[in-house]
């Protein structure tokens, strides 16, 4: 058992590995290289997998479950409310008008109506998994082509839950015989008394609002405490797993429910921190729901009739376009907009395999139906990929050369801060205190849990984390900013996040304390240019108020402090050219030569000379050589 | 050809209307330096040893500032304060500036008429700037008659837009040494000799 289990996860894995690298050189994108990988592993190909190939998609769509807690996690509750027009206006209409032009389409090829209602409804849908994949990998999901689909996506995967119930409705007394087996759908909720029923689901759906809401962010800031983060992605996943079971059990959609959560939880500081926990799980998931379609796709039957598969796959795609496209420019998309729109919803989508399995136990469709149509649906999701190719390299060049009109506003902004701040104790937080005195917008990142905690309810915007994360950095923005400034006090923390800023984000600018003159030296090493001593500037503050105390003027002792601060800067540059490594292993007696050596500086240093033009001596002296 | 060192000083340049179009008409002249002196300095802390340097590789030093107080903003004169060392740009052996020309570009507030005897600021614009004109003569310089825009209160962006091209073609003429054909040491302003470039730039 254990074995097979270690066998076909290499299987998995190495298929990934090997097609979705070649499929991104060659600039398909993943998803069609995780749906070759699948072809190639599945009965079609290298027969690896077999029938096994529907169990691992129902698990795999667990990975869609993920990816739509992570799309909640950035939608905050007051973006969403300005989608609801697009979701509620485009999704209804989408999903309505699809589900009548593909219906009546059937009845006219002679299909019952009932039947046809069903796979007009099954075909309305789109792929969630696919669509919002490839336009994150295309960083278009911030543009209006983006934000459409989504809420067009998201209106969808609502609208599954009454399909399901409207379903048995469509259940025809006439030829098609009913299926016994397959798992049955009577959920806990179906036991209860019908009153009952609504008040349970409303009340699961407030557990859930409340549970993310109050009891969350405390358990997330107790295991923060423990700073073991595999205890953090635990509870991450934890939480994901229990609301897809909690939905499951009452009969609604789990990605609906984790979509919820992540959005209530998208207010907290915890989120950057969660979506970089859980991203990879959503990522492999996801890949393997891909390789679960390919390997799903029955060439047998295609093969029989390839023609007739082929019409219908073109035929349903160009339906669904042609509506979409129709809803486009009814929402004044611009027209390159509309394509990539329309283009890439075009499919039908994961949720069909569920309706599928769902009406044929129910007895509306037959087995035949079902079968065909199953292929024809995994089909048009592999013809995603390209088709949205195809848009990009036929389509956009010549829509994008007229287009003239200007872009829809997003509906959603991510909050891109110009300055990211790593680290917010004393330190860092003056300097976001400064910047926000100044209107510039910093985005926090600090691991003291309780420091977060604090200062977010001080209205502060500071995400818990660990900086030198480099997924953590990406949310954050990093490849956006323009300055990250490095205030942590843990010199070896330091270090590491400068070297994967250097790797993952070369253009930002680093700022970065230091502690003394020593660690400045590891700074240049690393090649920092922007290091601030953070005892220097105070010192020499200490150094001037002393002066004054003794009798000097306030701006002459001022004036030689600034000299002094250039000159030291100037010495400590000087200094770290010429030490080498061996010096480091004595220490101590490094530090005694090393201060002989800049006080050595300091007495000889032509640039502590100062306001020579203040000074009248040698005015004064050719004078008198002049009375002379 | 000369080269020309614009010393800038404006303390909020992004509250100028001016000045930013002035500067960017020099920005890409050929010959032309500009040292922006409160980006270079915003503490006033006047690095000595770069500044002299400066002075010393170009042919032409301009003051290019807005009229404060009847004066320069404080950095113009914290310059000179510091970086004209006594037996370095003056004194017996002071001679490191000999045979350059220096002059001032400036804007003011009020309009032509309110620098007459009947107006507001009583005295004409070229008397404000004595300390300038003395101070290039002690430098052994030779004093450029200034360049002038005035009203800047009332101003629109069409005399702003002549008035940078008029800074254009004084720069240019200044590079390519067409002044010495003139009698620049007679005019007050150099605005009056506008007319006469242009003709000697067609020659």
């Amino acid at each position: 058992m254990q074995q097979t289990f270690f066998f076909q996860a290499m299987v998995y894995l190495a298929s990934a590995v090997i097609t979705v690298p070649i499929a991104k050189k060659l600039g398909l994108g993943s998803v069609l290289g995780y749906l070759l990988a699948g072809i190639i592993i599945g009965p079609a190909g290298l027969e690896f997998i077999g029938q096994e190939g529907t169990d691992i998609m129902h698990f795999a769509e667990f990975g869609v479950v993920i990816m739509l807690f992570v799309i909640g996690l950035e939608l905050e509750p007051s973006r969403l409310w300005h989608l609801r027009k697009s979701i509620l206006g485009m999704g209804g209409v989408q999903v309505g008008a699809t589900s009548l032009v593909v219906a009546g389409l059937a009845i006219l090829f002679g299909i019952d109506w009932k039947q046809a209602l069903a796979l007009g409804m099954i075909a309305s849908l789109s792929s969630t998994a696919i669509v919002l994949q490839s336009l994150n990998e295309k960083g278009l999901m911030k543009t209006a082509a983006g934000q459409s689909s989504f809420a067009v996506l998201l209106f969808q995967d609502i609208a599954v839950i009454p399909m399901l119930a409207l379903f048995p409705l469509l259940a025809s007394d006439t030829n098609v015989p009913v299926v016994e087996g397959g798992h049955s759908h009577t959920t806990l909720v179906d036991s209860l008394p019908a009153w009952l029923q609504p008040f349970v689901v409303l009340g699961s759906v407030a557990a859930i609002i409340a549970v993310g809401r109050y009891a969350t962010p405390p358990l997330f800031r107790i295991i923060a405490r423990t700073g073991m983060r595999e205890m953090f992605t635990a509870t991450a996943l934890l939480l994901v797993v229990g609301i897809a079971v909690l939905m499951t059990t009452v009969g609604l959609s789990p990605a609906l429910g984790t979509f919820l959560a992540g959005v209530v939880l998208a207010n907290s500081e915890y989120r950057h921190e969660l979506e970089s926990d859980i991203d990879p799980f959503k990522g492999l998931l996801l890949g393997l729901f891909f390789i679960a379609v390919g390997a799903s796709i029955d060439f047998q039957l295609v093969m029989a009739n390839p023609g007739l598969i082929l019409s219908l796959v073109l035929g349903i795609m160009a339906c669904k376009l042609i509506v979409l496209f129709l809803l486009g420019k009814s929402f004044s998309l611009s027209n390159n907009q509309n394509s990539i729109f329309s283009f890439g919803l075009s499919q039908v989508g994961e949720f069909a395999f569920v309706l599928f399995s769902f009406s044929l136990q129910e007895g509306i469709l037959s087995k035949e139906i079902t079968d065909m149509m199953t292929a024809v649906v995994a089909i048009s999701m592999a013809f995603t990929p390209l088709v949205m190719l195809l848009n990009e390299k036929l389509m956009l060049p010549r829509l994008t050369v007229k287009q003239d009109e200007p872009e829809k506003e997003s509906d959603l902004v991510e909050q891109d801060n110009p300055v990211i701040i790593a680290g917010y104790g004393h330190f860092g937080s003056t300097i976001g205190r400064f910047l926000q005195a100044n209107n510039v917008q910093a985005t926090v990142l600090d691991s003291n849990s309780d420091n977060v905690d604090y200062l977010r309810r001080m209205g502060f915007n500071v995400f818990y984390g660990d900086a030198s994360r480099h997924d953590l950095l990406e949310i954050a923005g990093a490849a956006r900013a323009k300055v990250i400034v490095i205030a942590i006090g843990d010199e070896a923390k330091r270090l590491e996040l400068i070297e994967t800023i250097k790797k993952h984000f070369p253009e930002l600018h680093i700022l970065v304390r230091s502690t003394n003159r020593y660690d400045a030296y590891d700074l240049m090493n690393a090649g920092m240019l922007h290091i601030y001593r953070e005892t220097l500037d105070t010192s020499l503050r200490v150094g001037v108020d002393a002066l004054t105390l003794l009798g000097y003027r306030a701006h002459e002792a001022n004036r030689s402090a600034k000299t002094f601060f250039i000159h030291d800067e100037r010495t400590l540059k000087r200094l770290s050219a010429i030490r080498n490594d061996d010096e480091y292993v004595h220490a101590v007696r490094e530090t005694q030569s090393e201060l002989e050596q800049i006080l050595q500086a300091d007495r000889t240093a032509e640039s502590l000379r100062v306001d020579e033009g203040w000074d009248e001596g040698s005015l004064i002296a050719e004078n008198n050589e002049l009375v002379k | 050809m000369a080269r020309i060192l614009i010393q800038f000083a404006h303390p909020a340049l992004s509250k100028s209307q001016v000045h930013r179009v002035l500067i960017d008409y020099c920005r890409n002249q050929k010959n032309v330096t500009v040292n922006d002196l409160y980006e270079s300095y915003p503490d006033m802390f006047i690095d000595v040893d770069r500044e002299q340097k400066l002075v010393l590789q170009n042919d032409i030093i301009l003051f290019q500032f807005p009229l404060y107080w009847y004066s320069s903003p404080a950095i113009i004169k914290q310059w000179f304060d510091l970086v004209l060392e006594h037996n370095w740009a003056y004194g017996s052996r002071g001679n490191a500036l000999a045979g350059k020309k220096m002059g001032c570009i400036i804007s003011c507030g009020g309009g032509p008429d309110t620098y007459l005897p009947t107006g507001r600021n009583h005295y004409p614009v070229d008397q404000f700037l004595l300390p300038f004109e003395q101070t290039a003569r002690l430098c052994k310089m030779q004093y450029l008659p200034p360049f002038v825009v005035y009203g800047t209160f009332h101003i629109t962006k069409e005399v702003i837009r002549q008035s940078g091209e008029q800074y254009q073609t004084i720069l240019s003429a200044l590079a390519n040494d067409r002044l010495n054909a003139l009698n620049y040491q007679e005019a007050t302003y150099f605005n009056e000799l506008l007319p006469d470039l242009q003709t000697v730039g067609q020659v």
